[in-house]
């Protein structure tokens, strides 16, 4: 098969099976709607890793260096200026990674949803909306054109709403769908304005042509996007500052994250594959794209990583507070991703100094794996127990024993024990911080310690902790092997993924980058996580009453990160108090009784002119015949006394 | 192709329902009638883009004239270019969606059909006529009838809103006519016509251009919602019948716009720069104020009409930002909001009949039991806050695009402010929806029937405009760029 006919039909295919799904799938194909839309994603699966293997084994090397190739590129707008969209597609190693990332996590979870969505009543819906989003970040990853990815950026922002919304009928699934959309779209308007901002200075929409217009150090577009500027920082950094808040919002990083907590009021399958794995990497995936022209802006790359290395505290810290399973797991993603951000923010480019990329892409990789199987176990868990709340739970795992082995797998991948895959990816990325940045380096180290505390405080209390009591719930087992299959593959991908020899593939110059892990060095991290693993054993592995002391012995830290260290109610000032109350209601007031009252008075007072007037027309002939004279002598003053021709 | 069949097939239509007696007949000829005219349109479409492509590169295509005032030089005088092409699908498009939707109008319904193909036909002539003279001439066909369908069929203040309507477009008429007449007299010995084709030869001298520049603008300014003239714009969208409210918004909004970019910017291109500036703030102004006004409103038909006074700017600030990429994005935003809009009070003449409330907050739940009239709104919906893959996105993008071809500050300000509307709209867009399709259901709602084939056939007709544009826009695009070629031209910015 051609590798611009496959790749087509990679994006297509999902596309077919919404507008299938969306037309007929109430009617026609209601009962195997999921089975049908399982069967197209296979198939999309199966022509994304042929692509991959294809691009990585065989056509993707020009002299030893991966290559950038465009093989799809159809003009769609041309704008007078000069600047189009075309819709394109771009083909390089992280393009080509996404593609099986995407597609394998979407596959799984559509399998695990024959099960865990089985009996809903929206049913068809829910395939439809799922083959949407696949959609939607398939043409995102693919995209050649910056404007490409903007169309697609929004159009996962809407399957997110939709499938955060799923349950539309609760209150609180509603405002979760909503804040999504609408904290990601303020988001997104700095990433509108930042394209226009680059687009501008370096005059093309076509991502290859804008880095390198925007890289290379003789063009002229380069010297005019670093000479003009505003408010003392160079065009050229606001503009990627202002993509990189659009990236921010769609990866939940400070102090963008506080939709995607909320968001886990979505069906779990859905937390796997949209806010775990695929859409909240995109902003991560975003600064990738663009990273030559980062890279050659040191300025913009700093803010990338302290707001990534923050952030990845921040939720840690969170993390280590929630009682809710979901919530644990959606701090735990936006810490994560803060690791891939700052691990971006670190980087260089070309050769060695570039490690922090291919180890920002590599955790990228792995996380998608294990943190889509953290979440399918959570779903298993939460379908077993019904209740999201770690006090329902525990014991389970003798009750649910594969779901139990394949979250310890998990959670010792992302805890960084050796041999798992998050220890080769995290290890990467700590060495690329230590080489570059110290504050980073240090913050990171801690917060890889709490990741493996919180994690395993997770993994306790569901699995051991008190022994299970069903609360009367009828038991139904494990979930069958639609459900079971994906846990198991996944789990497989957590010990495994580590093992590939990742720099071979992905790096920023196209070349291979060696990388080893030096044992001196994993030392202080593995030993940290294997601390807080034995300080969650010992808090967590039986109920006891030393948590609550700790808790109170934290005090008013403790309370600030349970209460999620008070941004909502923050956010909930802004938009009440200043938006609503501050400007729309003064707006909508002024337009009711000032402008309006303006127009209703010119009414008003014509009315009450005509009203003076009209007594002027009373039909008394005499009245007139006087005031005809009086006219007449008006006129005769005018022309004799007045008048100077 | 013949153009004046795009006047004489209404006015065909009008006769018809004048003759025939009962209510059924007259909806059915109006249907057809319509349907027919969709039909022409499209075929129009496909002459214009074969001539073009043939090299005919004449400014109007498809010509014809006939002397009314020899003496005067008024003659009637039809052709078209690209974005009269466009406006002429747009009201084909929103004419049949909106006689569709009407079909169980009872209450005079003759008359009722009687004067929406009226207006359809002012708007027709509107957009073909060449001859300042005749265009108003359309232009005032184009209102009467408005203040006869609001005081008749309407609901709520009917009076109030037929009158501040009918009064406000009358005096929007009346500078209009004030500009035209100084259009004429401006210029001199044989130049002196309402040809809008000879006067774009013409240079009128400075004083007539900045002095009657004003007038013209400004009176069709009215038309699209231009602030703080468009509070005739809530009341009247509101208090009118469902196809009366697409009308308005749908199309009569749009011969504000087109004559703003036929008449005001294209014959006196010297008065469109001096006053750019002014139009962009007050659009800019309209954009973000209606975006934040619209979000106090409480009644559907309200929030909908203020979002149109806020994407109507959009119109505007492309048409003031006077380069050719942003004036290419208020034509597509014309086309897109007209579609988009009728849909949406399509769907909202669909929700009222079911649920009699039109109070955002009084409805909920509503895709339980009506999922396609849901679906409607949420397509119309998301088109208002310029989803990619429908018109209102690619609308947007070419006038923000066009917008920051300008390096200086007021007009950086200007666009971003623009831009911020999205994050609002999304605000007003969301809270509507989620109010109205998701939540729980009430139970007076629970036993509510879903769409029937007139309103999904209205709909499907809008919803595929609005597709045909935002997955393929190239073709729109490509059809109006010459036209705004020949306004830049004589404008001579870049």
């Amino acid at each position: 098969m051609e590798l611009s006919t496959a790749l087509l039909l990679i994006v297509l295919l999902p596309l077919a099976t919404y507008v299938v799904l969306g037309l007929f799938g109430r009617s026609l194909v209601r009962n195997f709607s999921g089975l049908l839309g399982t069967a197209l994603m296979a198939l999309t699966t199966v022509t994304a890793f042929y692509v991959a293997a294809q691009y990585f084994l065989v056509s993707g090397k020009v002299n030893g260096v991966y290559q950038a190739q465009v093989p799809v590129k159809i003009p769609w707008l041309s704008f007078a200026n000069g600047l189009s969209i075309d819709l394109g597609i771009l083909l390089d190693p992280i393009s080509a990674m996404m593609l099986v990332v995407v597609t394998l996590v979407s596959l799984m979870v559509h399998i695990y949803s024959l099960g865990y969505m089985k009996g809903e009543e929206r049913y068809p819906t829910y395939y439809a909306h799922l083959s949407l989003f696949t959609f939607s970040m398939l043409g995102l990853v693919l995209s050649s054109n910056i404007f490409q990815i903007y169309m697609f950026w929004e159009l996962v922002g809407v399957s997110s709403f939709l499938l955060i919304g799923f349950y539309f009928q609760k209150a609180s699934a509603l405002a979760a769908a909503k804040k999504a959309f609408i904290v990601t779209r303020f988001a997104d308007l700095g990433f509108l304005i930042g394209i226009l901002v680059l687009s501008f200075y370096s005059n093309s929409l076509d991502i290859p042509t804008l880095i390198q217009r925007l890289t290379s150090a003789d063009s002229n577009e380069l010297k005019s996007a670093v000479s003009a500027g505003f408010l003392g920082t160079s065009a050229l950094t606001w503009g990627l500052l202002l993509v990189f808040m659009g990236g921010a919002g769609k990866s939940a990083m400070f102090p963008l994250h506080i939709w995607l907590p909320d968001a886990m009021e979505g069906p779990t399958p859905v937390s796997a594959l949209i806010h775990a794995a695929t859409m909240v990497v995109a902003g991560v995936y975003l600064v990738a794209r663009l990273f030559p022209v980062y890279a050659a802006d040191p300025e913009s790359l700093k803010v990338v990583a302290y707001v990534g290395a923050f952030s990845a505290l921040f939720a840690a810290l969170i993390a280590c507070t929630q009682t809710d399973i979901k919530r644990v797991l959606a701090y735990s993603t936006m810490s994560q991703i803060g690791f891939m951000m700052f691990s971006l923010g670190v980087s260089g480019f070309g050769g060695e100094a570039g490690l922090g990329y291919t180890a920002s892409m590599f955790h990228l990789f792995t996380h998608a794996l294990f943190k889509a199987l953290l979440f399918l176990g959570a779903g298993s868990v939460i379908h077993y127990v019904h209740s999201n709340e770690m006090k329902d739970m525990g014991g389970l795992r003798k009750h649910m024993p594969v779901t139990h082995i394949s979250f310890l797998i998990a959670c010792l991948s992302i805890a960084g024990v050796p041999f798992f895959a998050g220890f080769f990816s995290k290890e990467e990325i700590l060495l690329a911080a230590y080489h570059h940045n110290t504050i980073v380096y240090w913050v990171a180290i801690f917060t890889s310690g709490l990741t493996a505390f919180y994690m395993f405080r997770l993994y306790f209390s569901i699995f051991w902790n008190k022994p299970y009591d069903s609360h009367g719930h009828a038991s139904h087992g494990e979930g069958g092997f639609v459900m079971l299959f994906p846990l198991v593959l996944l789990a497989a991908g957590a010990i495994g993924a580590g093992y590939i020899p990742f720099g071979e593939f992905v790096s920023t110059d196209g070349k291979s980058l060696e990388s080893h892990v030096d044992i001196g060095f994993s030392i202080l991290p593995v030993a940290l996580g294997l601390t807080g693993i034995a300080l969650a054993f010992l808090l967590y592995k039986n109920q006891n009453e030393r948590p609550a002391k700790i808790a109170a012995a934290f005090g008013a830290l403790y309370k600030a990160a349970y209460r999620k260290f008070y941004i909502d109610e923050f956010y909930l000032f802004v938009t009440r108090t200043i938006l609503f109350n501050g400007i729309a209601r003064p707006a909508a007031w002024i337009d009711k009784n000032i402008v309006d009252e303006l127009v209703n008075t010119t009414g008003e007072s014509t009315q009450w002119i005509s009203e003076r007037i009209k007594k002027v027309q009373s039909g008394k002939v005499q009245q007139y015949a006087l005031l005809f004279l009086a006219g007449l002598v008006a006129i005769i003053v005018f022309f004799v006394y007045f008048w100077k021709p | 192709m013949n153009l004046s069949l795009l006047i004489l097939l209404p006015l065909l239509t009008v006769l018809l329902i004048l003759v025939v007696r009962n209510p059924q007949s007259a909806r059915w000829i109006a249907l057809g009638g319509s349907v027919v005219q969709l039909v022409l349109a499209l075929a129009l479409y496909v002459a214009f883009v074969k001539a073009r492509s043939g090299g005919d590169t004449a400014i109007m295509l498809f010509d014809q004239q006939w002397p009314l005032f020899p003496s005067l030089n008024i003659s009637f005088h039809l052709g078209v270019d690209g974005i009269a092409v466009a406006m002429i699908l747009l009201t084909a498009f929103v004419v049949t969606a909106g006689i569709l939707v009407s079909w169980k109008v009872s209450y005079m319904a003759k008359e009722f059909f009687l004067l929406l193909v009226l207006l359809a036909m002012g708007a027709y002539g509107f957009f073909i006529s060449l001859d300042l003279f005749i265009m108003f001439f359309f232009l005032e066909v184009a209102v009467i009838p408005k203040y006869l369908l609001i005081n008749i069929w309407g609901s709520g203040k009917k009076e109030y809103s037929a009158n501040k309507l009918a009064l406000m477009l009358m005096g929007a008429s009346v500078l209009v006519l004030v500009g035209i007449l100084g259009i004429y007299f401006g210029a001199t010995g044989a130049d002196r016509t309402f040809d809008m084709v000879k006067l774009s030869t013409v240079t009128l001298s400075s004083g007539t251009q900045l002095l009657f520049f004003p007038f013209l603008f400004l009176g069709f300014g009215v038309f699209t919602a231009l602030f703080p003239f468009h509070t005739w714009v809530p009341d009247g969208h509101s208090s009118a019948p469902t196809a009366g409210s697409m009308f308005l918004a749908g199309i009569s909004m749009k011969l504000g716009g087109y004559g703003a970019l036929r008449a005001a910017t294209w014959l006196l291109p010297e008065g469109a720069k001096e006053y750019a500036n002014i139009i962009i703030l007050l659009s800019a102004i309209a954009i973000l104020y209606g975006a934040f006004a619209t979000m106090m409103q409480k009644d559907l038909k309200y929030m909908n009409a203020y979002s149109s006074v806020s994407h109507c700017g959009f119109v505007l600030l492309g048409i003031g930002m006077l380069t050719k990429t942003a004036m290419n994005g208020a034509v597509l935003q014309m086309v897109s909001h007209g579609l988009m809009t009728a849909l949406f009070f399509a769907v909202i003449g669909m929700i009222y009949e079911r649920t009699h409330t039109r109070s955002i907050g009084e409805m909920g739940g509503l895709m339980k039991t009506m999922p396609f009239i849901m679906t409607i709104l949420f397509i119309s919906g998301l088109c208002s806050l310029g989803l990619p893959g429908l018109s209102g996105f690619v609308a947007e993008m070419t006038i923000f695009m066009g917008a920051w071809e300008h390096t200086d500050a007021f007009h950086r300000v200007a666009t971003i402010a623009a831009c911020m509307s999205i994050v609002v709209t999304a605000v007003y867009i969301l809270r509507a929806i989620g109010q109205i399709a998701m939540g729980p259901i009430k139970a007076e709602f629970a036993a509510l029937a879903d769409a029937t084939w007139y309103e999904k056939s209205a709909a499907v007709l809008l919803i595929a405009g609005i597709l045909a544009i935002g997955i393929a826009p190239f073709w729109l695009n490509e059809l109006i760029d010459p036209a705004t070629s020949v306004i830049m031209n004589r404008l001579g910015t870049k």
